[in-house]
C-alpha cells in the first residue's frame, strides 16, 4: 500500500470510485426512492455480497462455483433460525400443542426443539454461525476438491450437485427446516420490529455499511501479494506451484472468503426480506448470482456491486412492465454480456469512459494505465505500461479451463 | 375454533367500535334494500383507509406466476379471476364502481411474491388481492398482507394449519378434501389397505398425515408412505413396491411434472386403473393436470375435490360456457380455477354487505356470506375464513373429464386445525 | 419387508426391479450422450441441453397432432417420423446456435455455461409463448401402451423397452460414428490437438458445428423418447440438467464409454436405493455417493490419461 494517509486515498482515482458508490447508495438512492423501493434496493445489495465473493473466487482465482447459493442460504438460514426462535415465544405460540417451538415443527409433531436449533437462542452464536457455517462447509468442500486438483468445469458441476443435494434435504426434512415454505413470518430482531418502514430503512444502511466492509476486505486481499498469487494461479497454476506455493491452500482460502461474504449477504437478506426459503439455495439462484458478477465485470469488485444492482433492477422493471417478456430480455442480456462484453460493465467502463476521464482530468499516463479494479499495485508489480495492458486485455478464461488441460 | 385469531397487523381503525358497527349495519341494510342500481355511495364514506377507490372505479390486484415453473398451474386462476371481474363489471360493478385490476407476476419466486404484494398494497393501494397458488408463495405474502392490513383471496386447496384475519381461503383445506374421500373409498369400495404417495413438500406430507390418522381411526392399514422430490420423473421402483404390497387404494398427492411421469409409467407398467386393483384416489389431479398427463393414462382414477367441470347444475353450465367463450373451446376448468373464480364474487358480496371497501369492515361481515351462484353449487364463508363446501368424488374419463360418482350430502365444515389429526 | 411372500413372487419383483434399473439406465444414457459429445469432445457446457430435449418433445407433440388430423391411418407409426424430425430440427437449431454464439466462445468454456443459460431462459419462454404455459399431453399409438406379459407376475412396460431400444441404437450409432467413421476420426483429431488437426487440413470449424449439431440432435431424440414416460412443458427440461451433468462428469468427460458406465452405475444405485428407502432420501444418497467418488477421483471413472 503506498497511500500513506486515508485522506490521500480518498482523493485518488480509486478512492473517488468508492466515494461515488457510497454517494449513490448513502445519499442519492435514499433521497430519490420511497421506503418501498429502497427496501428492494436493500435486497439487491444482499446479492452484491455474493457477487463480490465471486469476483474474488472466479474472476481473480478462476474457481467458478455454481453453488454460491448454498452459502448464501446457510447464512440466511442461521439468521432465520435465530429470528424464528425469537418469534416463537410460548405466549405467541400458545395455540400449538407444544408452545415455544417454531410453528412448522409443531405441525410436524416435533415436541421439542432439535439440538442444532438450541444454540440459535444466542445472538452472538448466530452472528458467528452466519459466517462460520458457510466457511466450514466451504473449507470441507475446498479441502476435498482442491487438494485433489479438481478445478474448472468439474468443480462448477460438483458445486451444482451440492446445491441440488442441500435443496432436496432441506425440503425433505421439513420438521427441522420448514421445508419448501422455508422459515417465514420473522418479526423482530432482539425486540426490534424489522417490518416497519423505519426498520427497513435502517437495515438498508446496515447493508450498505456491511457491503463497504466486505469491499474493503476484498480490496485488501486483492492488493496484497496474496491477491496477486490468486491471479497468477489462475493464469499459470503450475508455475505458481513450481515456485513453491501451496496452490490448494490459496484456493481454499479464497473459496472460504467468498463463502463468508455470501453468508453475510444471506443473513442480511433474511433481515431485509423477512423470510428464508430453500429456493435461494437451488441451482437457478446460484447461477443468477454468477450472472450478477459477470455483468458487473468479473475482475472488478465495484463492478460486481453495480452488476447485482442493475440485473435485479432490470428484472423488477421488466417484470412489472412486460411480465411475459422479461425472460427473453434476461436471456438476451446474459448472452450479450458474454459474447460482446466479457469483462462486463467494468470492462466497458475501462475501455470507453476512462479515456474520456483522462482527457477531462489530464491525468498522467502512469495512472491511466491502471485499471479500476487494481489501481494500487505495489511497486514490485508495477511495470506500468506492460502490466496494465496485460491486465486490461488479460482474459483469465483463455486457455485455462478447457477440459483437455484440467 | 370459533373466533378468529387477530395476530400481528390486524390493526383496528376508527374510534368507537359500537358506533361504527351500528352505522355499518345500517349502511348494509340500506344497501341491501336499495340494491345496486341506486346511485353509488360517496367515496369518502365507503373508503376511509385510502384504498384505490374513486367515484367510479375500484382497483384490485391479481398476483400469480405467469412466468416460471408455476405458470403452468396459475394461469387458469388468473383467467378465472379476470372473468369474474368482467362479469361483475358487466352487472354494475361493486357499490356502483367499475373494478379495475393491476396484474403482477410472482414469477414462481417467493420473494418476488412478497415484493409484489407489498407493491400492490403500498403503491397501488388495492382494495383486495386475488392471488398466490403454492403454500410457499402464500407464506411469503402473509406477513406483508398482515402488516399492511390487506385482504388476500387464496384459491388453492391447501394443507390447513393456518387462519389469518387477512386471508380468505376459497379452496378446501386438507380435512375437507381427504376425510370424505377416504370414507368413500372404505364405504363404497371396501378398501382395507392404503399406500400413501406424494411429492416431497408440506402439502402432501400434511395431507398424508391427516389421511394416516384417519385410516388408523377406522382401524385400517397403511402399507406404505413415500415421497419423491418435486420434479422427479422416474417412478418404476415405487411402482414395483406398490405391486409387492398390493394395497387396495393408492392415495396420491404427486404434483407438477412428476404427475405426468407417474401416471404414464403406471399405465405402462400394466396397471389398468379401470380395474380398480388397486384403486387410485388422488387429491392433486384436476382437469387441468389431465391435459398434460393425457386422459388415456388416468382413465379410471378417482379424485376427491369440491369441483369438477362436469358438475351438472345451472350455475356451472353458465360458468363453463362463459369461460369457454372468453378463453376458447379447448379450455378445461379445474378445482382451483373455480375456487379462484369465487374470489372476486365473495369480495363483492362482502363489500356490499359491509357497505364499505374498508378491510376491517369487510372482515367483520365475512362470517356467513353466501354465494348462491357458485359453479360448485353453494358456498358460505365460515368464521375461520374458509368456505363451507361439499366434497365430491369424480371418476376420470378418457376424454379428460371427471364423472361425479359421489357427493357429500351436507356442506363440509372447514377445520384448518383439526383436533386429533395433528 | 419380504415376509409373507413366496419365492416366485420375490423373483418376479426382483426381475421387475432389475428392469426398472435398466430403463432408468437407458433414460440416463439418452440424456447424457448428447451432452457427453458436446461437453466431452468440445469442452462446451450446454446448459440449454434440457431445452433442446423439450424441443424434441414438442416436435413429437406437433407430429402426433399432424398425424391425427391428416394421416389417422398411419398414426401407429408417427413416432418414428417424430424421432427423425426431432433429430433434424434440434440439430438444425444446434448448428444455428453454434454459428451465432458458441463458436465465439470456444476459448472460454465457462462462459459457454453463462451464454447457454441465457439461451435456455429464452427457449423456455419461447415454448411458453408458443405452446402455452401448461404441459401438453402427447398421445401415444395404441401399440406402445401397456405391458408385455412375461409371466403372471412379471410385466415389462412396452414403452420402457422402446426407450431402451432407442438408447441402445443411439449408443451404438454414436460409437460407430465416433470410432469407425472418417468424421469420427476428424473429431477425435480436433479434440486431441486442434492446431495439428488444422495443419493436416481438417476443417475444425466445420467439425465443431457438426459435433454441436449432433449433440443437440441426440438431445432431440431423447426428448422425443421421453414423451412416453415424462412430461412435456416449458420448464420440464430443467429437471434433467443436474442428473445429466453428473452422469457425464462422473463417467469422465472425454470418454463415451465412461458416460455409459457411469449412467449404469448411477441408475442401478438409485433404483435399488429407491426400492429400499424413500424416494427423496434415495436421491440425496445417490448424489452424495457420486459427489464423494468424484472428490476421490476427480477425473471421473474412465478418464483419458493426460499429462498434468
Amino acid at each position: 500500500m503506498k497511500s500513506s494517509s486515508p485522506m490521500k486515498w480518498f482523493t485518488s482515482r480509486e478512492g473517488l470510485y468508492y466515494l461515488a458508490l457510497a454517494g449513490l447508495l448513502v445519499v442519492i438512492l435514499p433521497l430519490a426512492l420511497d421506503p418501498f423501493r429502497l427496501n428492494m434496493v436493500g435486497k439487491y445489495l444482499t446479492y452484491a455480497f455474493v457477487a463480490i465473493g465471486l469476483v474474488m473466487c472466479w474472476g481473480k482465482a478462476g474457481i467458478l462455483s455454481l453453488g454460491q447459493g448454498v452459502f448464501f442460504g446457510l447464512g440466511g438460514y442461521c439468521m432465520a433460525m435465530f429470528l424464528k426462535l425469537e418469534a416463537s415465544t410460548p405466549e405467541a405460540t400458545a395455540i400449538q400443542s407444544t408452545p415455544g417451538i417454531p410453528d412448522f415443527m409443531d405441525w410436524n409433531q416435533l415436541t421439542e426443539l432439535p439440538w442444532f436449533w438450541e444454540p440459535f437462542h444466542s445472538f452472538s452464536f448466530t452472528l458467528l454461525a452466519v459466517i462460520g457455517v458457510p466457511m466450514l462447509l466451504a473449507f470441507i468442500i475446498g479441502l476435498a476438491m482442491f487438494t485433489r486438483r479438481v478445478g474448472g468445469v468439474y468443480f462448477a458441476i460438483i458445486t451444482q450437485a451440492i446445491a441440488a443435494i442441500l435443496t432436496i434435504l432441506i425440503i425433505g426434512q421439513q420438521g427441522y427446516t420448514g421445508g419448501v415454505n422455508g422459515i417465514t413470518d420473522l418479526q423482530t430482531l432482539m425486540g426490534w420490529d424489522i417490518r416497519s418502514d423505519a426498520a427497513k430503512t435502517t437495515l438498508y444502511f446496515v447493508c450498505v455499511g456491511m457491503l463497504f466492509l466486505c469491499l474493503f476486505v476484498a480490496r485488501f486481499v486483492q492488493n496484497r501479494k496474496l491477491g496477486r498469487i490468486l491471479v497468477a494461479m489462475n493464469a499459470q497454476e503450475n508455475r505458481v506451484r513450481f515456485s513453491g506455493y501451496d496452490v490448494a491452500a490459496f484456493k481454499i482460502f479464497v473459496f472460504c472468503l467468498a463463502a463468508a461474504f455470501a453468508g453475510i449477504g444471506g443473513a442480511l437478506f433474511t433481515l431485509v426480506v423477512g423470510f428464508m426459503s430453500p429456493s435461494f439455495i437451488g441451482i437457478v439462484a446460484s447461477i443468477e448470482m454468477v450472472i450478477f458478477c459477470a455483468l458487473g465485470g468479473r475482475l472488478s469488485i465495484l463492478g460486481a456491486v453495480y452488476g447485482a444492482l442493475l440485473v435485479n433492477a432490470a428484472k423488477s422493471g421488466f417484470s412489472e412492465s412486460f411480465p411475459e417478456l422479461w425472460p427473453f430480455a434476461m436471456g438476451a442480456l446474459f448472452i450479450g454480456v458474454v459474447l460482446a462484453f466479457p469483462n462486463g460493465l467494468a470492462g466497458l467502463y475501462q475501455s470507453y469512459v476512462m479515456p474520456l476521464e483522462e482527457r477531462l482530468f489530464k491525468r498522467k499516463p502512469k495512472i491511466e494505465a491502471e485499471p479500476a479494479a487494481e489501481p494500487e499495485a505495489t511497486p514490485e508489480a508495477r511495470k506500468p505500461a506492460v502490466a496494465a495492458t496485460e491486465a486490461r486485455d488479460y482474459d483469465p478464461m483463455i486457455e485455462h479451463y478447457s477440459p483437455e488441460k484440467s | 375454533m370459533g373466533t378468529i385469531e387477530m395476530t400481528a397487523g390486524g390493526r383496528s381503525i376508527g374510534k368507537g367500535p359500537g358506533f361504527r358497527k351500528s352505522l355499518m349495519t345500517l349502511a348494509a341494510s340500506v344497501m341491501l334494500a336499495t340494491s345496486v342500481q341506486a346511485a353509488a355511495p360517496a367515496t369518502a364514506e365507503v373508503n376511509t383507509t385510502g384504498l384505490a377507490v374513486t367515484d367510479d372505479s375500484v382497483t384490485v390486484g391479481i398476483l400469480h406466476s405467469i412466468t416460471g415453473t408455476m405458470a403452468i398451474s396459475e394461469i387458469g386462476s388468473v383467467q378465472a379471476e379476470k372473468l369474474a371481474i368482467e362479469q361483475i363489471n358487466a352487472s354494475g360493478g361493486v357499490l356502483g364502481r367499475e373494478i379495475k385490476y393491476v396484474q403482477e407476476d410472482g414469477a414462481s419466486d417467493w420473494p418476488t411474491f412478497a415484493e409484489k404484494s407489498r407493491k400492490l398494497l403500498r403503491q397501488d393501494n388495492v382494495a383486495a388481492i386475488f392471488g398466490a397458488w403454492t403454500s410457499a408463495s402464500r407464506k411469503a405474502i402473509l406477513p406483508v398482507i398482515e402488516q399492511y392490513n390487506g385482504m388476500l383471496y387464496y384459491p388453492t386447496f391447501y394443507e390447513g394449519l393456518e387462519q389469518s384475519p387477512n386471508v380468505v381461503y376459497t379452496g378446501q383445506e386438507a380435512t375437507q378434501q381427504i376425510l370424505a374421500g377416504i370414507d368413500w373409498a372404505v364405504k363404497e369400495k371396501g378398501a382395507k389397505s392404503f399406500y400413501l404417495l406424494g411429492s416431497d413438500y408440506i402439502w402432501p406430507r400434511t395431507s398424508n398425515k391427516i389421511a394416516r390418522k384417519h385410516i388408523d381411526k377406522l382401524g385400517l392399514k397403511v402399507v406404505g408412505e413415500e415421497y419423491y422430490p418435486l420434479g422427479h420423473t422416474q417412478f418404476n421402483s415405487v411402482i414395483n413396491k406398490i405391486k409387492l404390497k398390493k394395497p387396495d387404494v393408492i392415495f396420491a398427492s404427486v404434483v407438477g411434472g412428476s404427475n405426468v411421469a407417474f401416471y404414464k409409467q403406471m399405465k405402462a407398467a400394466g396397471v389398468d386403473f379401470t380395474d380398480e386393483k388397486p384403486l387410485l384416489l388422488t387429491i392433486s389431479v384436476t382437469e387441468d393436470e389431465i391435459r398434460g398427463i393425457g386422459g388415456e393414462n388416468v382413465e379410471g382414477i378417482y379424485a376427491s375435490m369440491k369441483y369438477f367441470q362436469s358438475l351438472d347444475n345451472p350455475n356451472n353450465r353458465e360458468f363453463v360456457t362463459a369461460f369457454k367463450e372468453t378463453y376458447g373451446d379447448d379450455m378445461v376448468i379445474g378445482d382451483v380455477t373455480q375456487a379462484a373464480y369465487l374470489g372476486p364474487w365473495l369480495w363483492k358480496a362482502a363489500v356490499e354487505k359491509a357497505g364499505s371497501f374498508d378491510i376491517d369492515k369487510i372482515r367483520e361481515v365475512f362470517a356467513g356470506i353466501e354465494f348462491k351462484k357458485a359453479p360448485e353449487g353453494y358456498v358460505r364463508i365460515h368464521e375461520n375464513h374458509h368456505l363451507w363446501s361439499k366434497t365430491r368424488i369424480g371418476k376420470a374419463q378418457i376424454d379428460g373429464q371427471y364423472e361425479v360418482v359421489f357427493e357429500t350430502e351436507e356442506l363440509m365444515e372447514p377445520d384448518p386445525f383439526p383436533e386429533g389429526y395433528q | 419387508m419380504f415376509d409373507g411372500y413366496t419365492s416366485s413372487e420375490l423373483m418376479s419383483i426382483f426381475a421387475m426391479q432389475g428392469f426398472a434399473g435398466l430403463s432408468l439406465f437407458s433414460v440416463f444414457v439418452l440424456m447424457a450422450l448428447g451432452l457427453a459429445i458436446i461437453f466431452g469432445q468440445m469442452g462446451v457446457i450446454n446448459m440449454a441441453h434440457g431445452e433442446f430435449m423439450i424441443l424434441g418433445a414438442y416436435t413429437t407433440y406437433l407430429t402426433s397432432g399432424f398425424f391425427q388430423s391428416y394421416l389417422p391411418g398411419l398414426f401407429g407409426g408417427y413416432f418414428f417420423v417424430a424421432i427423425v424430425l426431432a433429430f433434424l430440427i434440434c440439430a438444425a437449431l444446434g448448428a444455428l446456435i453454434e454459428w451465432l454464439m458458441i463458436r465465439h466462445l470456444y476459448h472460454r468454456p465457462l462462459d459457454t455455461l453463462l451464454a447457454t443459460w441465457g439461451l435456455s431462459l429464452i427457449m423456455q419462454q419461447a415454448y411458453r409463448s408458443i405452446f402455452g404455459a401448461r404441459e401438453v399431453g402427447v398421445e401415444l399409438p395404441e401399440w406402445m401402451m401397456g405391458a408385455f406379459q412375461v409371466t403372471d407376475m412379471v410385466e415389462l412396460p412396452i414403452n420402457g423397452l422402446f426407450v431402451m431400444i432407442i438408447a441402445l441404437s443411439i449408443a451404438v450409432g454414436v460409437y460407430l460414428l465416433m470410432y469407425r467413421s472418417g468424421y469420427g476420426k476428424n473429431v477425435r483429431a480436433v479434440v486431441q490437438n486442434r492446431p495439428m488437426a488444422e495443419a493436416v487440413g481438417i476443417n475444425s470449424a466445420g467439425i465443431d458445428r457438426a459435433t454441436f449439431a449432433l449433440g443437440c440432435g441426440i438431445a432431440g431424440i431423447a426428448g422425443a423418447a421421453f414423451t412416453m414416460i415424462g412430461s412435456t412443458g416449458p420448464s420440464s427440461g430443467q429437471a434433467y440438467i443436474v442428473d445429466t451433468f453428473l452422469v457425464v462428469v462422473f463417467g469422465g468427460a472425454q470418454s463415451l464409454i465412461g458416460t455409459i458406465v457411469s449412467a449404469f452405475g448411477i441408475s442401478q444405485a438409485q433404483s435399488t436405493m429407491e426400492f429400499f428407502l424413500s424416494g427423496s432420501m434415495a436421491k440425496v444418497l445417490t448424489l452424495l455417493v457420486v459427489v464423494g467418488i468424484l472428490m476421490l477421483r476427480p477425473e471421473g471413472l474412465m478418464a483419458l490419461k493426460v499429462r498434468r
